[in-house]
């Protein structure tokens, strides 16, 4: 990213939380969008809101970006309640929606200027930001185009840079990267590294366990209008998302049992096997040095490996385990997964 | 700790009219880039106008007067009415596509949105009601009370879909889609604009029908606007006819304003 994006107003919350909730409820006729819900996030952080469709991700973020408004409990952006003083949030925050807001009959430059205007700068101040915005974010050729023509990704682009304008030290972004190829989804991912960087702090909803995972210093699942577990992504693998693997398939499955006498004093032994593919799992508590050992044991009975991996639990099984969903991401079916729980099949490699 | 002071003056009523300026030019740009749409909804009111001055002409007895002489003055009214259900449309557009959530995201004054798009819509009917001033004339339309009068009929015309305009507004904001927006935006519009003396004279309808078309916004508007361009008493409908107009923007302003404060 270029430079331009550096928040110029962040020092004032500084010590204090840059978002914070405390017993959010919001509910839509009989439905419970939000059930209490209490978070805070430090200035400079990325928080990202975890969880499936319905969960409230989107409720709580148009209640934090002043769209909306609670039926109970207090929250407040950059120090500013956003019940009692709407205006002063939205001086400070920016907002990209779950759908790009972009209008298609605008060119890229002129939906960045009108924004700019929106935010009560001159029209020089207004002309030179939309520049450099279009510049940071590779939209520079398309700038005197209209948003009509450009793809998603680049729709995705610009309605960020929309909502950057104003150089907001608080953003909130509601899925912003559904929908987009991975490539373009890596460009994001860099943009939103480099905004932290620069000391905005960020709060993302998203369904991509990937994304929580590498983006954020802190992910809260969210599930029926509740936090029901939040953390780092280290910490929710370690609390919830079950045991290390090693997993290992021999060359001749034949040795199966051989193999699963070698090693069946490592790890907690709990070992697994199936012996009509030759496919062994063991759960492990010490990490990678068993990994030798392995080989070591079955190098000396005389037995060949096709493969050999460690599997790390990731926020998939998190998630699993904590909401008993799959994401729209993953593609395993629910009743199967569920049942797998803990005991992970065998056959899916670390990523 | 949370901080109650007040912020900045960015947010202050003196911002209505900046505000408004850039959403208007926002929306008359899209007219602009949208020629197809430019060229359809001007051929529509002039193929309207055609038909009913040659196909009801020969038939409608207009007290004495030629048919377009007649007309041309409900037409005008007629216009920025039917003309006004465009803007529920666009704005349950804006609301589908997010662009609504943006703007009430951003420090902006909060009527502006509105504002700027009804402001961005009269001028658009400002446009109509010249088209088909210069259209009835080629007709053989003429005016019979001085240029004054004239401008004060075409001004009179607009102001009356000013006020239309956000009634429909409000619909825009209180509907969820826009499909629904296009039905909801026209079907209350065909009572009013048919139920008057806009097309035929109100005597020839039935009593009961009389009653509502006498007191009809759309009646006394085109009444004036007639009287205006063509001569006779001008005073009593044009003071019933302000009413009208001031009485619709003290209701659906704030209505539609309050709908887009508090949209759910």
């Amino acid at each position: 990213m270029a430079g331009g994006t550096e928040p110029a107003k962040s020092a004032r919350f500084q010590g204090e939380a840059a978002i914070s909730a405390e017993g959010l409820h919001k509910a839509f006729g009989k439905i419970k969008a939000l059930d209490g819900i209490d978070l805070a996030v430090p200035p400079g952080t990325v928080t990202a809101l975890l969880g499936p469709n319905g969960a409230g991700k989107t409720t709580f973020v148009r209640i934090l970006t002043t769209l909306l408004a609670p039926d109970k409990g207090t929250a407040s952006v950059a120090g500013y309640d956003v019940v009692h003083n709407p205006a002063a949030v939205r001086t400070l925050i920016g907002l990209a929606g779950q759908y790009p807001a972009v209008d298609d009959n605008l060119t890229g430059r002129e939906n960045l200027e009108m924004v700019g205007r929106l935010y009560h700068m001159g029209g020089s101040e207004a002309r030179r930001r939309a520049g450099e915005l279009l510049e940071g974010f590779g939209l520079s050729e398309a700038a005197n185009r209209r948003a009509k023509t450009y793809s998603g990704g680049m729709r995705r682009r610009l309605d960020l840079a929309a909502s950057l304008v104003a150089r907001p030290p608080v953003l909130f972004l509601d899925e912003p990267t559904a929908g987009l190829d991975p490539r373009s989804r890596l460009g994001l991912w860099d943009v939103i590294t480099s905004l932290v960087r620069g000391g905005t702090t960020v709060l993302l909803t998203t369904q991509y366990l990937e994304e929580a995972d590498r983006l954020a210093n802190n992910i809260a699942v969210l599930n029926n209008g509740r936090i029901i577990e939040q953390g780092s992504a280290q910490y929710l693998k370690e609390c919830c998302g079950g045991d290390v693997l090693v997993q290992l398939r021999l060359a001749d499955h034949a040795q199966t049992a051989l193999a699963v006498e070698l090693l069946s004093t490592l790890g907690d032994g709990k070992i697994k096997s199936v012996a009509e593919t030759g496919d062994i799992s063991i759960p492990v508590v010490g990490g990678p040095s068993i990994m030798a050992e392995v080989v070591r044991r079955l190098d000396a009975g005389g037995i060949a490996l096709a493969e050999l991996a460690m599997r790390q639990p990731t926020l998939d099984d998190v998630f699993l385990a904590l909401t008993g969903q799959t994401t729209e991401a993953s593609t395993e079916d629910v009743a199967k997964t569920t049942v797998s729980k803990r005991g992970r099949r065998f056959g899916r490699r670390a990523p | 700790m949370i901080d109650h002071r007040s912020v900045a003056p960015t947010y202050r009523l003196a911002w209505t009219i900046p505000d408004t300026l850039v959403i208007a030019r926002r929306n008359l740009l899209r007219l602009i880039r949208l020629p197809q749409l430019l060229v359809w909804s001007t051929v529509q009111p002039v193929v309207l106008l055609l038909l009913f001055n040659y196909v009801f002409g020969g038939a409608i007895n207009a007290g004495g007067l030629k048919y377009i002489q007649y007309l041309l003055p409900g037409f005008l009214v007629q216009i920025v009415v039917f003309g006004s259900s465009q803007t529920s449309v666009g704005l349950a557009e804006d609301l589908s596509r997010g662009m609504i959530d943006r703007f009430r995201s951003l420090p902006m004054a909060r009527p502006a949105v509105l504002a700027g798009r009804t402001l961005a819509d009269t001028l658009r009917y400002t446009f109509l009601v010249l088209l088909m001033i210069g259209v009835g004339s080629i007709m053989g339309f003429r005016f019979h009370n001085g240029a004054p009068f004239a401008v004060a009929a075409a001004m009179l015309s607009v102001l009356f879909g000013f006020a239309f305009t956000w009634i429909s507004a409000f619909i825009g904001m209180s509907v969820k889609d826009v499909e629904t927006a296009q039905v909801a935006g026209f079907v209350w519009i065909f009572p009013i604009v048919f139920a008057s003396s806009m097309f035929v004279p109100v005597e020839t309808m039935p009593g009961w029908l009389q009653a509502f078309a006498k007191i009809n916004p759309v009646t006394v508007t085109v009444d004036t606007v007639r009287a205006l361009s063509l001569g006779g008493e001008i005073i009593t409908p044009l003071w019933k006819c302000m009413a009208w107009i001031g009485g619709i923007l003290i209701v659906f302003l704030p209505l539609a304003v309050r709908r887009y404060r508090r949209i759910p």
